[in-house]
Order: structure tokens, then sequence, then C-alpha cells
């Protein structure tokens, strides 16, 4: 339906020097109308820019900040200081909750990774029986949304005494997320040429060999996207391991952030600053620099369904 | 598990003694209901002794579980729950949830049957005993189709050769079972489980193993719809769920085609630079940002309400997220930071459209007469629209379940007295999520659960039908 079709190459969203839609006179009058009008452009680019940048500064301002409550927190503080993120991973869990969140995040990006990709080619290369029907309960799975799976696994490990696992919440993460990724990997796997496949097969490779040495590597741009996206959720989502986590030894970052800035509310609040820079930084880098791998993906989810 | 058999096996095709062999006489049910009996039997019958020994081993090896795990001696009173196996036991569970609460006895206490154990442990006991019937529908079917064939002369085929044609395509079950395992764990086993939670009385007055819990039918149902105070709040609720889907997703694809537009002008200075300023609300985590927005907005220490008492517009500090007399302003200022949470995924997405209409088709229109507004109304929203659809519809659905942002940044608040455990900004995600985690009520957030995967679902059939996705299958 979508006039793009789900394009295996990736491509620069935006050209920025394209020329387009010339102002077609070369009157004087009209000449300052544009320039006008390119001022107002630019004045409502630097509004909008402004709000954008406001929030984002006045945490990172809070975060060097010398004061403590949220009453003087600033946007440029005067004396500016690391002790809030000495404080940050001394005083409190936060370096353990880092760690908890890491050990997460790899094990969902190893576990989504692996499996999507091998089910996603599966589905798309191989006829079996039951093929179509299991496909169909993917999709099926895939419209429940993940937290109300959460809530059920979370009653039956509370019942069989699972809770506090970081390691199960890895697999409850993969699982919930493994029917969307299975969908974007068949489908990008649906758009390579079977003819390498046949050759290969021809000259006598066995099927998983096709899978490594062929499909894997063409794979990449889908791999790359699935893998982002596994890695850096961990950290920022908050009902599965609010509900499968327990003791404070085992919380992960997004949780601990939470807490912090809704017991102690204003008071520590540069702790929860430098904390919440701390957490940020690492994430808005990895997606600034791989937005063109981010946005493409999320396009070829959306054709898929 | 291939080749037991052995005088068929030398030459499976084409032998002349074969369908005698086989007693071509016999109607073609008569194996089919042998194997639906005993599992195996009616391939017996046909003189396939190898596919009858995999049958039988699958019959056997039920029938042993059960035996071993349950308590079977002769000549003893069977009850269910103290000798049932782990396919009856799990069966009795599933349907009474356990009938011996705990009690004190002058022993201590006893040790009562715990109703959401037993409810698990009976729905994975009814799993496994669907994919058993899988393999015994296989069985009887197999049965009477190979029978169907002899009679009709068809040749005769060892069990082995069978197996061998079997295993060659079971290379894809192989690939997918570690997925597939995942998910029935992981996946469905809860989805079902979550189903059944549904229409019981699981909830903080009646927690096992202290209590049990029992079949309510559709009580919690009745309860949500019918109760005034639980319809009301229900009602509400999903109202300004609904509300808040399509304003976040209409504001945040409008703000983000208008940048996308502005930044593609030519007029525009650096429009690298704008975009990636642009991106950040998108690339920082909307946890970060959803909480520091709280901060900000803080009634009582926050920078905007002392910023709007020092420049004078108002007299004293305003409460945005607290104030219970004005859940709109809650409302809308929430509306407000998706506003900056989201539009730069719809920038980005058109951004990449916009650099890829042709730029005859505006030279056209251009020379047609049309105007830059009539450009932008006529090319450019239709061609970006038919692109980006499929996006919006799912950006509606994850502004329906929008936990994040309503959560972190108004925890639901403020309050509102009118409602059962919500707050007036409340969507139906935090109020399933409080309902369940803050307040124990499993069974009705149960069927909260099942209400919006109702709507969720509904949505998401028909984006699907529109996309190739079903088609393909």
């Amino acid at each position: 339906m979508a006039a793009t079709p789900a394009n295996p190459e990736l491509r620069p969203p935006v050209n920025p020097n394209r020329p387009r839609r010339r102002g077609g006179t070369v009157e004087g009058r009209q000449r300052l109308r544009d320039g006008a009008t390119g001022v107002l452009v630019h004045l409502v680019l630097v509004i909008v820019a402004v709000i954008v940048i406001y929030p984002l500064m006045w945490v990172v301002g809070s975060s060097f900040g010398p004061g403590g409550g949220l009453a003087n927190a600033t946007p440029i503080p005067e004396n500016a200081t690391f002790d809030n993120y000495l404080h940050l991973f001394t005083q409190t869990n936060y370096g353990r909750w880092y760690l908890n969140s890491l050990y997460v995040a790899t094990l969902n990006m190893i576990g989504s990774v692996t499996l999507s990709a091998l089910c996603g080619w599966v589905f798309a290369r191989i006829r079996f029986r039951g093929r179509k029907a299991s496909m169909l309960g993917i999709l099926i799975l895939q419209m429940f949304p993940s937290f109300l799976t959460a809530i059920a696994v979370y009653m039956l490990f509370l019942n069989f005494g699972l809770l506090d696992s970081l390691t199960g919440l890895a697999l409850v993460s993969i699982a919930a997320t493994l029917p969307y990724n299975t969908w974007l990997m068949k489908g990008y796997t649906d758009n390579l040429p079977a003819s390498l496949d046949e050759a290969a097969a021809i000259d006598g490779a066995s099927r998983l060999t096709i899978f490594r040495k062929i499909i894997l590597p063409l794979m990449r741009p889908m791999l790359t996207f699935v893998a982002i996206t596994s890695f850096t959720m961990p950290w920022m989502d908050f009902i599965l391991p609010r509900l499968l986590l327990q003791s404070s030894g085992k919380q992960t970052v997004a949780l601990g952030l939470f807490q912090m800035i809704t017991d102690q509310y204003s008071n520590d609040f540069t702790t929860f600053a430098a904390g919440a820079v701390a957490l940020a930084l690492p994430i808005t880098i990895l997606y600034i620099v791989l937005q063109r791998h981010l946005v493409t993906g999320a396009m070829a989810g959306a054709e898929k369904g | 598990m291939t080749t037991t058999e052995t005088p068929e096996l030398p030459s499976p095709a084409r032998t002349p003694r074969g369908p005698e062999r086989a007693r071509p006489g016999l109607p073609t049910p008569v194996p089919g209901l042998a194997s639906a009996l005993v599992w195996g039997a009616g391939q017996l019958i046909n003189r396939q002794v190898g596919k009858a020994a995999f049958f039988f081993a699958f019959f056997a090896g039920t029938v042993l579980w059960e035996i071993v795990s349950g308590n079977y001696y002769a000549g003893m009173e069977f009850t269910p729950r103290s000798n049932g196996g782990f396919f009856v036991r799990g069966l009795w569970g599933l349907f009474t949830l356990g009938t011996q609460p705990r009690e004190m006895t002058l022993t201590g206490l006893t040790e009562g049957d715990n109703s959401i154990v037993l409810m698990a442990n009976g729905l994975i006991a009814l799993l496994t005993l669907a994919l058993l019937a899988i393999v015994w529908i296989w069985s009887v079917r197999d049965a009477a189709r190979y029978r169907a064939a002899l009679n009709g002369g068809g040749q005769t085929e060892a069990s082995g050769a069978y197996f061998g044609r079997l295993w060659e395509g079971a290379f894809a079950y192989i690939a997918l079972s570690p997925g597939l395992i995942l998910l029935v764990f992981m996946s469905v086993l809860p989805v079902l489980f979550g189903i059944l939670v549904a229409f019981t009385d699981y909830s903080r007055d009646n927690l096992p193993p202290k209590n049990l819990v029992g079949w309510v039918g559709l009580e919690n149902f009745a309860t949500i719809f019918t109760v005034p105070s639980w319809a009301a709040t229900f009602g509400g609720i999903l109202v300004w769920t609904l509300v808040w889907a399509v304003v976040a997703t209409v504001t945040t694809y409008a703000a983000g085609l208008l940048i996308a537009v502005l930044l593609a002008s030519k007029r525009v200075k650096f429009p690298r630079m704008w975009r990636s300023i642009y991106l950040l609300p998108w690339a920082v985590p909307a946890i970060v940002s959803a909480l520091v927005f709280r901060s900000m907005f803080n009634g009582q220490f926050g920078p905007i309400s002392q910023w709007l008492v020092d420049v004078g517009l108002t007299d004293e500090r305003v409460y945005w997220f607290t104030d219970p007399t004005s859940p709109n302003l809650a409302r809308g200022v929430a509306l407000l930071v998706n506003l900056w949470l989201g539009f730069p995924f719809f920038m980005a997405l058109v951004g990449g459209v916009l650099a890829n209409i042709p730029d005859s088709y505006y030279e056209a229109a251009r020379i047609d007469g049309a105007g830059p507004l009539q450009q932008f109304r006529y090319i450019t929203v239709p061609i970006v629209q038919r692109t980006v659809t499929p996006l919006i519809i799912l950006a509606f659905v994850h502004n329906f379940n929008n936990f994040g942002v309503i959560y972190f940044l108004t925890e639901g608040g403020p309050d509102n007295v009118d409602y059962r455990f919500a707050g007036s900004t409340d969507l139906l995600v935090t109020w399933l999520f409080k309902l369940t985690l803050d307040n124990r009520l499993y069974n009705i957030g149960a069927v909260m659960s099942l209400v919006i995967f109702v709507i969720v679902g509904s949505i998401s059939v028909l984006n699907l039908n529109r996309t190739k996705a079903i088609r393909e299958l």
C-alpha cells in the first residue's frame, strides 16, 4: 500500500541542498517579501530550537550545579562542580543499577537478534506445514501489548517465587519483542534475492551455512536496527523491571531514577539530574549517530504491519 | 526412530505383493478408528510397524508420565487432589482451583492448595495435552489416509522412507523451536493465564496461599461495566484515553510535518544543524525527558511556576499536575510535553519522504499557477500521507498505551474523587498498572487488559488489512 517499497538500501533521508520551490520572480518587491519570509522562518526555527534545548540544558546545568534542591537548579550554574556525579557513583546504588541495566541490555540484544534473525529467515525462506498458522499466531501475539503479558508474568513469577531475577527479566523482554522483530526480519529477508540461496545450495552449501554466510551479512541493516532497539530498550523500560525486580540491589537505572525523583523529591534534585544525564548521554549519542538506521527500520516495521 | 521394520524396507515401491500384505479390503475408517483408541494401532493394521511404534511411544509416554507423577496404587480410593498425576491433578486444579484452604491445626499450619499455582500447572498440563492432541490427530489422519491411498490402488511406503521424508521437512521446526519455546512460556502461557484471571476473584482480599481463589464467571466484567463508581471511572478514563491518543497523534504529526517542510525550504540556512537539534527529544530517552519535565512543572519548587510568579503573570504558584480543581490544565500540559517528545520522529520520517518527491511535480504545479500553499496542500500532503499512514496508526496505538509520558509526568494526577484508584490524567494503561501493582486487584486488572487488547487489537486488524503483511502470509 505504501508508496515506497521497503528498500533494503538505506538512503539518506534528507538532501539538504536539494533545490525546491524557487521563488520564480526577480522583482524587487518579491525579493523583499522573500527576505521577510526568510527572517520569519528563521525566527520560528530559533523559537522551536529554544523550546527543544532549554529543558535539556536545564537538566545538564543542574547536574553540575552546586545546590541540591530543585528550587536552585539552573541551566547555567555559577560554580560548576562534578560533586553530583561523584555523589551519584559513590553514595548511591547507581553504579550497581548501571551494571544491572548493562547486563539485561546485552542479554536482550544477543537473544533478540539471534532468535529473530533465525525465525525471520525460516519464515521467509522455508515452506513448511503450519507456517501460515504460526505466522498468524505471531501476528496476534504482537498485537497484545507487552505490558499486558508483563502483568500476567508478574502474577506467575510471584506465585512461583521467580521474581527478582535479572536473567528472567531479560528472557521476558526477549519474548515480548520477539514477534515484532521476527516480522521485521521476515519482511527484510523476503526482499533479498532468492537466487543467492539457490546458487549456494547448488554448490552444496547446507542450509545453516547459507544462513550464516550469505543471508546474515545481507541482513546487516535490519540486524543493526534490532540490535540497537533491543539494547536501548532495557535502559528506558520501566513497567517490566518495576514488576519483576524488587530488591534494591537488583534495580535497573530507569527504576532507580524514578525512585530518586519520587523519594527525595526536592532536596536531592541535582543527584537525580546527574543520574539522568549519565543515562541519557550514551543513548542519545547512539540514536543521533545511527538515526538513519532507526528511522528506516521503523518505516519497514510499519509497512509490514 | 526411523527404521525398525524389516520386511518392507528394501523395496518400498512397486512390490506386487504390497497391497496384498496390507489387506486391501479393509474400509478406510477402520485403521483411523483403531488409532483413535490406541495410538499407532491403525498403523499396525496398515502393516507399518515403525510408524505404529512411533505413535504408540507418545501414547505410552503420556500414560506413564501420568502414573509416575501421581500416586496410583491398587485398591485405594482415588481423588484427583491426592492421587492424580501431572495431567489429572493439573486439570483438576484448573477446574476447581483447589479445595483445601490453609488451616491452623494442632500440628501447625497445614499446607493448603495454592489456587494460582494450581491454575498455572493446569494450564501447562492443558497446553501439553493440546500438543499431544496434535500428534493424536496426526496418527488418526495418517492411518486413515494411508489406508485410503492403498484402497485407491496406491503404493505402500515403508515407515523408514516416511520418517526420512519427515526429517527433511523438520529443519524449519528445529530452527524455530528455541524461539517457539520461549514464546510459549513467556508470552502464550501468561496471556492465557491473564485471560483466566479475569474470570476469578483473585485480588488483595483473596490472596493464595492463605485463601482459595474461585471461578466467578463474568462477575468482574459486570463490576466494571455496571457498578456505578467503576463504570464512571472506566467511562471517564476511556474517553480521555481516546482524546489523548487522537490529539497526541495529530499534534505530533502536524508539527513534525510543518517542521520538515520548513527545513526542506531553500531559504533555511544550515538545515542539517536545525535538524540535529530537533532530533534531540527523540534521541533522549523518554523516561529522562518526562522526569525532567515533571521537575520543571513541579508546583512547589519547579522553575516554570517560579518564573510565572517572577514575571507577574500569576499571583501564586501554579500546581500543574496536582491541582484537583483544574484537571484540564494537567491534561493540556501533558499533551504539550508529548508534543515536545513526539514531533521529531515524524519530522525525520516526513523529511525522508520529502527528499524523494521529484522536483518536477512542483514545477508542473507552478506552471499551472499553483501557489506555495496549494502546492503544499495538493502535492506534499497527499504524498507524505500515503507513506506515513501506517506509522500514524502505529503512533495512535502507541499513544493509546503511552504509559511513559503519563506515569512519569503526572503519575495520573491530579486526584479525582469520582474515580476509583485513578487520577484525572490516567490512561487505561496507567490505571491498569495501578490496579495491579499498587492495589493488587488482579481480577479487575485482567479484565482491563482484555478490554485494552480488544480495542488495540481491532485497530491493528484494521491496519493490517490495509498492509501487505496479511496477503504475504
